[in-house]
């Protein structure tokens, strides 16, 4: 029941209500309030592919919460030794409350809700979903705006294979924003894509070009061009650094326009522009734990007090 | 003569009527009788029908098809109509109909989905999406499925 496999198992409502939460949470994820009320709730952290932000941010959620965690990779593992998904999963079951997972494979989160009994957040399975980097996602550009509804998002870089921009463009249109997909020839938007988005009704533009987009963005959303998906070097040489954000570029940007990533990045956007007010993406990555943090708590059942202090 | 005299009627099996025009090898394959080196099958290709203009009819001896059977059917032949025949009457007649939901009928194409491990336990599940076109999903990984790579993938 309190699975999130992928954005389709939050209504537009929940949405906004675990918004609210992760932002009554705020000063519990920055730990200047202390909220135990995980406390006495254990975690699994199933992470069976590496992950920095994602791990850490679950990690820190439950325990600012005052949960526990337990953190599993695969590498040395019974999965080492041939153990299935199903299998790894009864044992957590178990021993945890809630788990995080994020796997290789397509599906393996949907496969892990039906496998146990406790709730699953996705962090992330193969080319698929990604919900809860989408939720924080959402958790920012409503930071900055104050609202999801009718927002200029321009999405930038490596649309094709970035599971990341595939959810957030299908969240954002349920709230009526307009999108701009700005990336080279060989890595637009599944076609498949553009079209389940046009179908909401948003208008939808795409284009090669960055520079003619700036001006009327509301959020940037920059992605890596990821050199691990090119058959060859040369492919990759052809739109390696084609976009490139420094602060020269921005002059032009309305107020309050945001620059978010989210993260690692190469060479996308200038180390010159962290300290511009456009900046958001290292807030983004924080903005991880308070988001999780209600997401943990939505899951376990427990409701994050309406004064939080 | 009749289109269903074309070939001698059977004493006990099931007769499929109205499969579209040119999908009665397909059946065969779907119904796994193409392995079955025991069951004596009739075929009958591309007469005209009232329904269909042109159909194909199957009739497989000694052997009744079962729910599981007509399921897996559903996918190439939705319209087609079942009979059972017993001791040369039609004892049972059934519609084909697909489900919302298909449990363990094929397994996904897509390479990188978490059932392509033959271990794990769960069973494979396919969504209907579309009756018109035919549209399937995992219902794990999320891929539509082509219809003619899923026919080949039936269990």
């Amino acid at each position: 029941m309190g699975d999130i496999v992928t954005m389709d198992d939050l209504t537009n409502q929940e949405i906004v209500a675990v918004l609210d939460d992760a932002e009554r949470l705020v000063p519990v994820a920055r730990g200047d309030v202390y909220l135990p009320l995980l406390q006495g709730k254990v975690l699994a952290n199933m992470f069976f592919e590496n992950s920095t932000r994602t791990r850490m941010s679950f990690e820190t959620a439950m325990k600012r919460l005052g949960g526990s965690v337990l953190n599993f990779t695969s590498i040395g593992t019974s999965v080492a030794k041939g153990e299935t998904l199903y299998d790894t999963m009864q044992m957590i079951d178990g021993y945890a409350d809630v788990a995080a997972i994020r796997h290789p494979r397509q599906g393996a989160a949907q496969y892990s809700a039906d496998a146990v009994e406790i709730p699953i957040l996705n962090a992330g399975d193969g080319a698929g979903n990604h919900p809860t980097q989408t939720m924080l996602d959402l958790f920012t550009i409503r930071q900055a705006h104050g609202t999801l509804e009718g927002l200029n998002v321009v999405l930038v870089g490596d649309l094709r294979y970035g599971r990341t921009v595939h959810s957030l463009s299908h969240a954002l249109v349920r709230f009526g924003a307009k999108l701009t997909l700005v990336s080279p020839s060989t890595l637009k938007m599944p076609v498949e894509i553009v079209s389940d988005l046009r179908e909401h009704g948003s208008e939808i533009m795409e284009t090669e070009s960055l520079e003619d987009q700036i001006a009327g963005a509301d959020v940037i959303y920059v992605t890596r061009i990821q050199k691990e998906r090119f058959p060859d070097e040369d492919e990759y040489a052809k739109v390696a650094g084609i976009y490139k954000i420094g602060v020269s570029n921005l002059s032009g940007a309305m107020k309050g326009m945001i620059i978010m990533h989210p993260l690692p990045r190469v060479d996308e956007i200038d180390p010159g522009v962290d300290s511009t007010e456009f900046a958001r993406y290292f807030e983004q990555a924080f903005n991880g734990v308070p988001t999780r943090m209600a997401l943990l708590c939505r899951s376990l059942g427990i409701d994050v007090p309406k004064e939080v202090n | 003569m009749s289109e269903m005299r074309r070939v001698t009627a059977i004493r006990n099996g099931t007769v499929v009527d109205h499969i579209p025009s040119g999908n009665a090898m397909q059946v065969i394959r779907i119904l796994r009788i193409d392995t079955d080196r025991a069951t004596p099958v009739s075929l009958v290709m591309n007469v005209p029908s009232d329904k269909l203009g042109r159909k194909d009819v199957l009739k497989i001896e000694d052997r009744e098809l079962d729910q599981e059977d007509l399921d897996r059917l559903a996918l190439i032949a939705p319209a087609a109509s079942i009979a059972i025949i017993r001791n040369h009457a039609v004892a049972e007649k059934m519609k084909v109909e697909l489900a919302d939901d298909l449990l363990n009928i094929a397994k996904c194409s897509f390479w990188n989905c978490i059932t392509k491990n033959d271990r794990e336990p769960l069973p494979q599940r396919m969504r209907v999406t579309s009756r018109n076109p035919l549209q399937v999903r995992c219902y794990y990984c999320g891929r539509d499925q082509e219809i003619n790579e899923l026919i080949e993938n039936v269990l």
